[in-house]
Protein backbone atom coordinates (compact mmCIF):
# COMPACT_ATOMS: atom_id res chain seq x y z
CA UNK A 1 0.00 0.00 0.00
CA UNK A 2 1.05 3.54 -0.55
CA UNK A 3 2.36 4.95 2.30
CA UNK A 4 2.90 8.64 3.28
CA UNK A 5 5.16 9.22 6.28
CA UNK A 6 4.68 5.84 7.26
CA UNK A 7 0.75 6.56 7.49
CA UNK A 8 -1.36 4.50 4.40
CA UNK A 9 -2.35 7.13 1.79
CA UNK A 10 -5.50 6.32 1.94
CA UNK A 11 -6.03 7.36 5.36
CA UNK A 12 -4.01 10.59 5.01
CA UNK A 13 -6.39 12.06 2.26
CA UNK A 14 -9.49 10.65 4.11
CA UNK A 15 -8.63 12.29 7.00
CA UNK A 16 -7.39 15.32 4.85
CA UNK A 17 -11.08 15.36 2.95
CA UNK A 18 -12.71 15.42 6.42
CA UNK A 19 -10.77 17.91 7.55
CA UNK A 20 -11.55 20.44 4.68
CA UNK A 21 -15.41 19.40 5.15
CA UNK A 22 -15.09 20.83 8.65
CA UNK A 23 -13.03 23.75 7.48
CA UNK A 24 -15.65 24.51 5.09
CA UNK A 25 -18.03 24.88 7.75
CA UNK A 26 -15.54 26.79 10.17
CA UNK A 27 -15.00 29.36 7.11
CA UNK A 28 -18.74 29.86 6.56
CA UNK A 29 -19.75 30.16 10.04
CA UNK A 30 -16.48 32.43 11.27
CA UNK A 31 -16.70 34.49 8.03
CA UNK A 32 -20.35 35.69 9.03
CA UNK A 33 -19.10 36.09 12.58
CA UNK A 34 -16.31 38.10 11.14
CA UNK A 35 -18.86 40.29 9.40
CA UNK A 36 -20.95 41.03 12.01
CA UNK A 37 -18.30 41.26 14.53
CA UNK A 38 -16.55 44.16 12.33
CA UNK A 39 -20.07 45.99 11.90
CA UNK A 40 -22.26 45.69 15.38
CA UNK A 41 -18.99 45.10 17.65
CA UNK A 42 -21.13 41.87 19.16
CA UNK A 43 -19.87 38.75 18.95
CA UNK A 44 -22.98 36.44 17.83
CA UNK A 45 -23.36 33.48 20.33
CA UNK A 46 -26.93 32.88 18.44
CA UNK A 47 -24.28 32.02 15.39
CA UNK A 48 -25.05 28.12 15.72
CA UNK A 49 -28.33 28.30 16.70
CA UNK A 50 -29.12 30.01 12.99
CA UNK A 51 -26.89 27.48 11.32
CA UNK A 52 -29.06 24.79 13.28
CA UNK A 53 -32.14 26.65 12.36
CA UNK A 54 -30.95 27.06 8.57
CA UNK A 55 -30.68 22.84 7.94
CA UNK A 56 -33.96 22.71 9.51
CA UNK A 57 -35.85 25.14 7.13
CA UNK A 58 -34.57 23.36 4.31
CA UNK A 59 -35.76 20.22 5.72
CA UNK A 60 -39.33 21.98 6.77
CA UNK A 61 -39.21 22.97 2.57
CA UNK A 62 -38.32 19.61 1.41
CA UNK A 63 -41.08 17.86 3.57
CA UNK A 64 -43.79 20.40 4.06
CA UNK A 65 -43.64 22.01 0.74
CA UNK A 66 -41.31 19.61 -1.50
CA UNK A 67 -38.84 22.21 -2.75
CA UNK A 68 -35.52 20.87 -2.98
CA UNK A 69 -32.44 21.03 -1.77
CA UNK A 70 -30.80 23.74 -4.79
CA UNK A 71 -33.69 25.86 -3.82
CA UNK A 72 -33.42 25.51 -0.40
CA UNK A 73 -30.00 26.57 -0.63
CA UNK A 74 -30.83 29.66 -1.64
CA UNK A 75 -33.95 30.42 0.10
CA UNK A 76 -33.12 28.93 3.59
CA UNK A 77 -30.23 31.66 4.00
CA UNK A 78 -33.24 34.14 3.06
CA UNK A 79 -35.44 32.63 5.41
CA UNK A 80 -32.94 32.78 8.18
CA UNK A 81 -31.47 36.38 7.26
CA UNK A 82 -35.51 37.78 7.40
CA UNK A 83 -35.31 35.90 10.94
CA UNK A 84 -31.93 37.91 11.59
CA UNK A 85 -33.40 40.90 10.58
CA UNK A 86 -36.13 40.33 13.45
CA UNK A 87 -33.61 39.86 16.12
CA UNK A 88 -31.22 42.41 15.11
CA UNK A 89 -34.40 45.34 14.99
CA UNK A 90 -36.06 43.94 17.90
CA UNK A 91 -33.39 43.17 20.68
CA UNK A 92 -29.82 43.36 19.42
CA UNK A 93 -30.43 47.22 18.12
CA UNK A 94 -31.11 48.05 21.65
CA UNK A 95 -27.71 46.73 22.90
CA UNK A 96 -25.62 49.00 20.51
CA UNK A 97 -24.98 51.35 23.20
CA UNK A 98 -23.58 49.14 26.28
CA UNK A 99 -20.63 47.17 26.80
CA UNK A 100 -19.77 43.95 24.26
CA UNK A 101 -20.88 41.42 27.19
CA UNK A 102 -24.91 42.52 26.95
CA UNK A 103 -24.34 41.60 23.29
CA UNK A 104 -22.99 38.68 24.09
CA UNK A 105 -25.26 37.59 26.89
CA UNK A 106 -28.07 38.03 24.85
CA UNK A 107 -27.20 35.84 21.90
CA UNK A 108 -26.28 33.46 24.19
CA UNK A 109 -30.12 33.81 25.78
CA UNK A 110 -31.29 33.14 22.40
CA UNK A 111 -29.25 30.70 21.39
CA UNK A 112 -30.68 28.67 24.08
CA UNK A 113 -34.24 29.47 23.46
CA UNK A 114 -34.06 29.22 19.44
CA UNK A 115 -32.08 25.35 20.78
CA UNK A 116 -34.10 24.35 23.19
CA UNK A 117 -37.47 25.22 20.83
CA UNK A 118 -35.81 22.82 18.04
CA UNK A 119 -35.28 19.83 20.78
CA UNK A 120 -38.95 20.47 22.31
CA UNK A 121 -40.33 20.48 18.60
CA UNK A 122 -38.31 17.76 17.11
CA UNK A 123 -36.35 15.96 20.11
CA UNK A 124 -32.49 15.71 20.26
CA UNK A 125 -31.84 13.08 17.95
CA UNK A 126 -32.97 14.71 14.82
CA UNK A 127 -34.10 14.37 11.11
CA UNK A 128 -32.54 12.44 8.18
CA UNK A 129 -31.74 15.04 5.33
CA UNK A 130 -31.08 13.00 1.52
CA UNK A 131 -28.47 14.02 -0.17
CA UNK A 132 -29.62 15.18 -3.66
CA UNK A 133 -29.37 12.33 -6.27
CA UNK A 134 -27.12 14.20 -8.89
CA UNK A 135 -24.47 14.68 -5.61
CA UNK A 136 -25.21 10.94 -4.74
CA UNK A 137 -22.45 8.46 -5.27
CA UNK A 138 -18.34 8.58 -5.06
CA UNK A 139 -15.94 9.34 -7.08
CA UNK A 140 -12.43 7.86 -7.98
CA UNK A 141 -9.94 10.08 -7.64
CA UNK A 142 -6.81 7.91 -8.82
CA UNK A 143 -5.89 8.15 -5.17
CA UNK A 144 -9.16 7.71 -2.86
CA UNK A 145 -12.22 7.65 -3.52
CA UNK A 146 -14.44 10.47 -2.23
CA UNK A 147 -18.36 10.82 -1.34
CA UNK A 148 -19.35 13.83 -4.37
CA UNK A 149 -21.28 15.53 -1.44
CA UNK A 150 -18.20 15.96 0.17
CA UNK A 151 -16.38 17.46 -2.69
CA UNK A 152 -19.13 19.65 -2.95
CA UNK A 153 -19.53 20.82 0.30
CA UNK A 154 -15.91 22.31 0.06
CA UNK A 155 -16.51 23.68 -3.52
CA UNK A 156 -19.60 25.60 -2.84
CA UNK A 157 -18.44 26.82 0.60
CA UNK A 158 -15.48 27.88 -1.40
CA UNK A 159 -17.29 29.68 -4.10
CA UNK A 160 -19.58 30.88 -1.24
CA UNK A 161 -16.24 32.62 1.25
CA UNK A 162 -14.83 34.00 -2.75
CA UNK A 163 -18.01 35.74 -3.18
CA UNK A 164 -18.46 37.08 0.46
CA UNK A 165 -14.80 38.26 0.20
CA UNK A 166 -15.05 39.80 -3.22
CA UNK A 167 -18.50 41.62 -1.91
CA UNK A 168 -16.67 43.27 0.71
CA UNK A 169 -13.16 44.13 -0.71
CA UNK A 170 -14.25 44.89 -4.68
CA UNK A 171 -17.84 46.66 -4.65
CA UNK A 172 -18.58 49.75 -3.59
CA UNK A 173 -21.36 48.72 -1.10
CA UNK A 174 -18.57 46.67 0.41
CA UNK A 175 -16.15 49.86 0.54
CA UNK A 176 -19.62 51.57 2.88
CA UNK A 177 -19.62 48.41 4.47
CA UNK A 178 -15.54 49.00 5.87
CA UNK A 179 -15.74 52.35 6.16
CA UNK A 180 -18.47 52.10 8.51
CA UNK A 181 -17.06 49.33 10.51
CA UNK A 182 -14.43 52.30 10.51
CA UNK A 183 -16.16 55.36 11.54
CA UNK A 184 -19.93 55.22 11.61
CA UNK A 185 -21.29 58.48 12.84
CA UNK A 186 -18.77 60.18 9.31
CA UNK A 187 -20.34 57.58 7.19
CA UNK A 188 -24.18 58.56 8.49
CA UNK A 189 -22.77 62.29 8.00
CA UNK A 190 -22.67 61.50 4.34
CA UNK A 191 -26.03 60.56 3.73
CA UNK A 192 -25.96 56.84 4.52
CA UNK A 193 -28.63 54.97 6.82
CA UNK A 194 -26.20 53.32 8.98
CA UNK A 195 -28.73 51.69 11.67
CA UNK A 196 -30.46 49.92 7.85
CA UNK A 197 -27.09 48.84 6.64
CA UNK A 198 -26.12 47.44 10.58
CA UNK A 199 -29.70 45.42 10.37
CA UNK A 200 -28.82 44.25 7.07
CA UNK A 201 -25.62 42.93 7.94
CA UNK A 202 -26.62 40.73 10.75
CA UNK A 203 -29.42 39.00 8.19
CA UNK A 204 -26.42 38.27 5.53
CA UNK A 205 -24.23 37.28 8.18
CA UNK A 206 -27.04 34.51 9.68
CA UNK A 207 -27.73 34.09 6.17
CA UNK A 208 -24.52 32.77 5.52
CA UNK A 209 -24.75 30.55 8.36
CA UNK A 210 -28.20 29.18 7.32
CA UNK A 211 -25.72 28.54 4.07
CA UNK A 212 -23.69 26.24 5.61
CA UNK A 213 -26.61 24.76 7.61
CA UNK A 214 -28.03 23.71 4.29
CA UNK A 215 -24.86 22.15 3.22
CA UNK A 216 -24.34 20.05 6.29
CA UNK A 217 -28.05 18.80 6.45
CA UNK A 218 -27.51 15.68 4.33
CA UNK A 219 -23.90 15.01 6.38
CA UNK A 220 -25.03 15.45 9.62
CA UNK A 221 -28.28 14.50 10.73
CA UNK A 222 -30.34 17.88 11.51
CA UNK A 223 -30.73 17.99 15.23
CA UNK A 224 -31.18 20.53 17.04
CA UNK A 225 -27.11 20.48 18.83
CA UNK A 226 -25.71 20.51 15.11
CA UNK A 227 -24.78 24.49 15.59
CA UNK A 228 -23.54 23.75 19.56
CA UNK A 229 -21.00 20.88 18.62
CA UNK A 230 -19.63 23.70 16.30
CA UNK A 231 -19.99 26.92 17.80
CA UNK A 232 -17.13 26.56 20.24
CA UNK A 233 -14.40 25.33 17.35
CA UNK A 234 -15.86 28.30 15.52
CA UNK A 235 -15.16 30.64 18.05
CA UNK A 236 -11.89 29.57 18.97
CA UNK A 237 -11.04 30.19 14.31
CA UNK A 238 -12.49 33.68 14.90
CA UNK A 239 -10.16 34.12 17.63
CA UNK A 240 -7.26 32.90 15.83
CA UNK A 241 -7.84 34.29 12.64
CA UNK A 242 -8.20 37.73 14.19
CA UNK A 243 -11.37 39.23 15.20
CA UNK A 244 -13.17 40.93 12.69
CA UNK A 245 -10.72 39.32 9.84
CA UNK A 246 -12.52 38.37 6.49
CA UNK A 247 -9.37 36.93 5.05
CA UNK A 248 -8.21 35.98 8.67
CA UNK A 249 -11.35 33.49 8.89
CA UNK A 250 -11.63 32.06 5.60
CA UNK A 251 -8.14 31.32 5.32
CA UNK A 252 -8.05 29.83 9.40
CA UNK A 253 -11.37 28.01 8.93
CA UNK A 254 -10.36 25.60 6.04
CA UNK A 255 -7.27 25.70 7.30
CA UNK A 256 -7.93 24.76 10.95
CA UNK A 257 -10.22 22.07 9.60
CA UNK A 258 -7.11 20.77 7.72
CA UNK A 259 -5.14 20.41 10.73
CA UNK A 260 -7.56 19.28 12.77
CA UNK A 261 -8.25 16.53 10.31
CA UNK A 262 -4.34 15.62 10.13
CA UNK A 263 -3.96 15.40 13.89
CA UNK A 264 -6.70 12.57 13.33
CA UNK A 265 -4.12 10.49 11.63
CA UNK A 266 -0.74 11.24 13.34
CA UNK A 267 -2.26 11.70 16.76
CA UNK A 268 -6.07 10.73 17.23
CA UNK A 269 -6.17 11.71 21.03
CA UNK A 270 -5.52 15.18 20.32
CA UNK A 271 -7.77 15.85 17.76
CA UNK A 272 -10.01 17.55 19.61
CA UNK A 273 -7.87 19.58 21.18
CA UNK A 274 -5.27 20.52 18.76
CA UNK A 275 -7.17 23.32 17.68
CA UNK A 276 -7.66 25.48 21.25
CA UNK A 277 -3.58 24.75 20.91
CA UNK A 278 -2.99 26.42 17.75
CA UNK A 279 -5.60 29.56 19.77
CA UNK A 280 -3.60 29.66 22.79
CA UNK A 281 0.16 29.36 21.17
CA UNK A 282 -1.68 32.20 18.55
CA UNK A 283 -3.08 34.04 21.73
CA UNK A 284 0.92 34.19 23.21
CA UNK A 285 2.54 34.82 20.16
CA UNK A 286 -0.16 37.42 18.45
CA UNK A 287 -2.87 38.70 20.80
CA UNK A 288 -4.27 40.27 18.00
CA UNK A 289 -4.79 36.97 16.08
CA UNK A 290 -2.76 35.93 12.70
CA UNK A 291 -4.86 38.34 10.50
CA UNK A 292 -5.87 40.96 13.47
CA UNK A 293 -5.09 44.36 13.37
CA UNK A 294 -2.98 46.06 15.84
CA UNK A 295 -3.13 44.65 19.81
CA UNK B 1 -30.29 79.30 3.66
CA UNK B 2 -28.74 77.94 7.34
CA UNK B 3 -29.74 79.94 10.53
CA UNK B 4 -29.26 78.63 13.65
CA UNK B 5 -30.81 80.20 16.61
CA UNK B 6 -30.67 79.53 20.72
CA UNK B 7 -28.84 75.76 19.67
CA UNK B 8 -27.42 74.04 22.84
CA UNK B 9 -25.29 70.99 23.02
CA UNK B 10 -24.25 68.23 25.70
CA UNK B 11 -21.70 66.03 25.33
CA UNK B 12 -22.65 63.55 28.26
CA UNK B 13 -23.31 66.37 31.09
CA UNK B 14 -20.88 68.75 29.42
CA UNK B 15 -23.02 71.84 28.26
CA UNK B 16 -20.42 73.09 25.51
CA UNK B 17 -23.10 75.19 22.87
CA UNK B 18 -24.49 77.93 25.12
CA UNK B 19 -27.40 79.57 22.75
CA UNK B 20 -25.80 79.90 19.50
CA UNK B 21 -27.15 82.49 16.97
CA UNK B 22 -25.51 82.72 13.32
CA UNK B 23 -26.90 82.53 10.04
CA UNK B 24 -25.19 81.91 6.19
CA UNK B 25 -26.82 83.63 3.10
CA UNK B 26 -26.44 81.20 0.17
CA UNK B 27 -23.18 81.73 -1.85
CA UNK B 28 -21.56 83.09 0.73
CA UNK B 29 -18.29 81.99 2.16
CA UNK B 30 -18.61 82.27 6.49
CA UNK B 31 -15.67 81.68 8.99
CA UNK B 32 -16.65 80.64 12.88
CA UNK B 33 -13.32 82.34 14.50
CA UNK B 34 -12.37 81.27 17.80
CA UNK B 35 -10.16 80.44 20.50
CA UNK B 36 -9.64 76.27 20.99
CA UNK B 37 -12.60 75.33 23.45
CA UNK B 38 -14.99 78.59 21.74
CA UNK B 39 -17.32 75.52 20.21
CA UNK B 40 -16.37 76.02 16.96
CA UNK B 41 -16.19 72.50 16.12
CA UNK B 42 -18.95 71.55 18.03
CA UNK B 43 -21.43 73.73 16.13
CA UNK B 44 -19.91 71.87 13.24
CA UNK B 45 -20.92 68.80 14.50
CA UNK B 46 -24.16 70.01 15.94
CA UNK B 47 -25.95 71.53 12.66
CA UNK B 48 -24.60 67.81 11.30
CA UNK B 49 -26.30 65.53 14.11
CA UNK B 50 -23.36 64.53 15.33
CA UNK B 51 -23.39 65.16 19.06
CA UNK B 52 -25.56 63.38 21.27
CA UNK B 53 -27.61 66.11 22.75
CA UNK B 54 -28.86 68.87 21.19
CA UNK B 55 -31.20 71.88 21.35
CA UNK B 56 -32.51 74.86 19.84
CA UNK B 57 -33.04 75.79 15.96
CA UNK B 58 -30.96 74.81 13.13
CA UNK B 59 -33.13 75.43 9.53
CA UNK B 60 -31.60 74.96 6.00
CA UNK B 61 -33.86 76.36 3.17
CA UNK B 62 -36.43 76.90 5.59
CA UNK B 63 -36.51 73.85 6.89
CA UNK B 64 -36.18 72.77 10.35
CA UNK B 65 -33.13 70.09 10.73
CA UNK B 66 -32.76 69.84 14.82
CA UNK B 67 -34.69 66.56 15.29
CA UNK B 68 -33.27 64.97 12.19
CA UNK B 69 -31.05 61.80 11.99
CA UNK B 70 -27.29 62.96 10.60
CA UNK B 71 -27.78 60.69 6.97
CA UNK B 72 -30.98 62.56 6.73
CA UNK B 73 -29.58 65.81 7.04
CA UNK B 74 -26.50 65.19 4.95
CA UNK B 75 -29.51 64.24 1.99
CA UNK B 76 -31.21 67.66 2.61
CA UNK B 77 -28.01 68.78 1.56
CA UNK B 78 -25.29 69.45 4.06
CA UNK B 79 -21.95 68.31 4.27
CA UNK B 80 -18.96 67.93 6.28
CA UNK B 81 -15.59 67.63 5.89
CA UNK B 82 -14.67 67.51 9.74
CA UNK B 83 -11.73 68.80 11.09
CA UNK B 84 -10.03 65.03 12.06
CA UNK B 85 -10.00 64.58 7.76
CA UNK B 86 -12.08 61.75 8.60
CA UNK B 87 -9.94 59.37 5.68
CA UNK B 88 -10.78 55.81 5.85
CA UNK B 89 -7.64 53.87 6.30
CA UNK B 90 -9.64 50.27 5.07
CA UNK B 91 -10.51 52.36 1.55
CA UNK B 92 -8.10 53.20 -1.51
CA UNK B 93 -8.24 56.45 -2.47
CA UNK B 94 -10.83 56.39 -5.12
CA UNK B 95 -13.11 54.42 -2.84
CA UNK B 96 -12.85 57.27 -0.07
CA UNK B 97 -13.56 59.73 -3.19
CA UNK B 98 -16.86 57.81 -4.09
CA UNK B 99 -18.06 56.69 -0.35
CA UNK B 100 -20.27 59.71 0.39
CA UNK B 101 -23.61 59.06 -2.14
CA UNK B 102 -24.77 62.20 -4.94
CA UNK B 103 -27.63 63.35 -3.36
CA UNK B 104 -28.66 66.21 -5.57
CA UNK B 105 -27.55 66.89 -8.91
CA UNK B 106 -24.79 69.83 -9.49
CA UNK B 107 -22.11 68.25 -7.66
CA UNK B 108 -18.72 68.50 -9.04
CA UNK B 109 -17.87 65.52 -11.76
CA UNK B 110 -14.53 63.31 -10.81
CA UNK B 111 -12.50 65.31 -14.09
CA UNK B 112 -13.14 68.91 -12.63
CA UNK B 113 -12.09 67.44 -9.18
CA UNK B 114 -9.02 65.71 -10.38
CA UNK B 115 -8.47 69.34 -12.19
CA UNK B 116 -8.62 70.81 -8.62
CA UNK B 117 -6.29 68.44 -6.69
CA UNK B 118 -4.84 66.34 -9.13
CA UNK B 119 -2.55 64.40 -6.72
CA UNK B 120 -5.92 62.64 -6.08
CA UNK B 121 -5.51 60.82 -9.62
CA UNK B 122 -2.04 60.30 -9.49
CA UNK B 123 -2.76 58.30 -6.10
CA UNK B 124 -5.95 56.78 -6.93
CA UNK B 125 -5.19 53.32 -6.09
CA UNK B 126 -3.38 54.12 -2.67
CA UNK B 127 -4.84 53.26 1.06
CA UNK B 128 -6.51 56.55 2.19
CA UNK B 129 -4.24 56.92 5.06
CA UNK B 130 -1.01 56.62 2.83
CA UNK B 131 -1.36 60.19 1.63
CA UNK B 132 0.13 62.99 2.86
CA UNK B 133 -1.54 65.62 5.37
CA UNK B 134 -1.94 67.27 2.83
CA UNK B 135 -3.37 65.42 0.63
CA UNK B 136 -6.38 63.34 2.69
CA UNK B 137 -7.26 67.60 3.46
CA UNK B 138 -8.03 67.52 -0.39
CA UNK B 139 -9.20 64.05 -0.45
CA UNK B 140 -11.45 64.76 2.37
CA UNK B 141 -12.74 68.43 0.50
CA UNK B 142 -13.01 66.73 -2.61
CA UNK B 143 -14.88 63.97 -1.67
CA UNK B 144 -18.05 66.14 -0.69
CA UNK B 145 -17.65 68.47 -3.52
CA UNK B 146 -19.23 65.32 -5.47
CA UNK B 147 -22.65 64.58 -3.76
CA UNK B 148 -24.15 67.99 -4.80
CA UNK B 149 -24.20 69.19 -1.27
CA UNK B 150 -24.88 73.17 -1.40
CA UNK B 151 -23.61 74.02 1.70
CA UNK B 152 -20.18 72.36 2.56
CA UNK B 153 -19.24 72.77 6.26
CA UNK B 154 -15.35 72.60 6.54
CA UNK B 155 -13.96 72.09 10.00
CA UNK B 156 -10.49 74.18 9.97
CA UNK B 157 -9.01 72.57 6.36
CA UNK B 158 -5.94 74.45 6.85
CA UNK B 159 -4.32 73.04 10.36
CA UNK B 160 -1.03 71.87 9.93
CA UNK B 161 -0.24 72.34 6.71
CA UNK B 162 1.97 73.63 4.66
CA UNK B 163 1.65 76.96 2.92
CA UNK B 164 1.98 75.85 -0.57
CA UNK B 165 -0.84 73.63 0.76
CA UNK B 166 -3.12 76.51 2.29
CA UNK B 167 -2.87 78.35 -0.54
CA UNK B 168 -4.32 75.61 -2.55
CA UNK B 169 -7.14 75.30 -0.41
CA UNK B 170 -7.64 79.15 -0.60
CA UNK B 171 -8.14 78.75 -4.37
CA UNK B 172 -10.21 75.73 -4.08
CA UNK B 173 -12.32 77.62 -1.55
CA UNK B 174 -12.80 80.71 -4.03
CA UNK B 175 -13.42 78.53 -6.94
CA UNK B 176 -16.14 76.23 -5.22
CA UNK B 177 -17.70 79.68 -4.37
CA UNK B 178 -17.58 80.96 -8.13
CA UNK B 179 -19.43 77.77 -8.74
CA UNK B 180 -22.49 78.71 -6.35
CA UNK B 181 -21.72 76.50 -3.23
CA UNK B 182 -22.26 78.22 0.13
CA UNK B 183 -19.41 77.77 2.33
CA UNK B 184 -18.99 77.39 6.28
CA UNK B 185 -15.56 77.61 7.33
CA UNK B 186 -14.23 76.80 11.08
CA UNK B 187 -10.45 78.66 11.30
CA UNK B 188 -7.74 79.21 13.84
CA UNK B 189 -5.83 81.03 11.14
CA UNK B 190 -7.63 84.62 10.30
CA UNK B 191 -5.10 85.45 8.08
CA UNK B 192 -6.41 82.74 5.85
CA UNK B 193 -10.22 83.10 6.50
CA UNK B 194 -9.90 87.08 5.66
CA UNK B 195 -8.45 85.92 2.19
CA UNK B 196 -11.75 83.76 1.32
CA UNK B 197 -14.57 84.68 3.45
CA UNK B 198 -17.40 87.28 3.42
CA UNK B 199 -18.38 87.74 7.07
CA UNK B 200 -17.07 86.48 10.04
CA UNK B 201 -18.53 85.00 13.18
CA UNK B 202 -16.46 85.39 16.53
CA UNK B 203 -17.24 82.64 19.10
CA UNK B 204 -16.47 82.62 22.96
CA UNK B 205 -17.75 79.82 25.99
CA UNK B 206 -20.34 78.36 23.43
CA UNK B 207 -21.72 81.50 21.90
CA UNK B 208 -21.40 83.83 18.99
CA UNK B 209 -20.53 86.96 20.43
CA UNK B 210 -19.86 89.19 17.63
CA UNK B 211 -19.81 89.74 13.64
CA UNK B 212 -17.57 90.90 11.50
CA UNK B 213 -17.79 91.73 7.66
CA UNK B 214 -14.98 90.93 5.68
CA UNK B 215 -14.29 94.08 4.25
CA UNK B 216 -14.57 95.68 8.30
CA UNK B 217 -11.61 93.22 8.88
CA UNK B 218 -9.01 95.84 9.17
CA UNK B 219 -10.77 98.44 11.04
CA UNK B 220 -11.46 95.81 13.68
CA UNK B 221 -8.12 94.52 14.21
CA UNK B 222 -7.74 95.33 17.49
CA UNK B 223 -10.75 93.84 18.75
CA UNK B 224 -9.98 90.91 16.79
CA UNK B 225 -6.45 90.33 18.27
CA UNK B 226 -8.52 90.11 21.68
CA UNK B 227 -11.23 87.95 20.86
CA UNK B 228 -8.58 85.60 19.94
CA UNK B 229 -5.97 86.33 22.10
CA UNK B 230 -3.19 86.60 19.25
Amino acid sequence: MFMILGYPAPLMFGQLLLGLINGAFYALLSLGLAVIFGMLNIVNFAHGALFMLGAFVAWGLLNFLGINYWAALILAPLVVGAFGVVLEKAFISRLYKLDHLYGLLLTFGLALVIEGLARNEFGSSGVPYPIPSILQGAANLGFMFMPIYRGWVVLASAIMCLITWLVIEKTSIGATLRAATENAPLVQAFGINVPRMITLTYAGGVALAAFAGVLAAPIYSVNPNMGANFIITVFAVVVIGGMGSILGSIVTGFGLGVIEGLTKVFYPQGSSVVIFVVMVIVLLVRPAGLFGKGA
Amino acid sequence: MLEVRGLNSWYGESHILHGVDFDVKEGEVVTLLGRNGAGKTTTMKSIMGLVPRREGSVTFKGAETIDLRSDLIARAGIALCPEERGIFASLSVTENLMLPPVIAPGGLDLATIYALFPNLKDRAGSQGTKLSGGEQQMLAIARILRTGAKLLLLDEPTEGLAPVIVQQIGRTIREIKKRGFTVLLVEQNFRFAATVADRHFVMEHGRVIDMIPNHDLAANMDKLHTYLGV
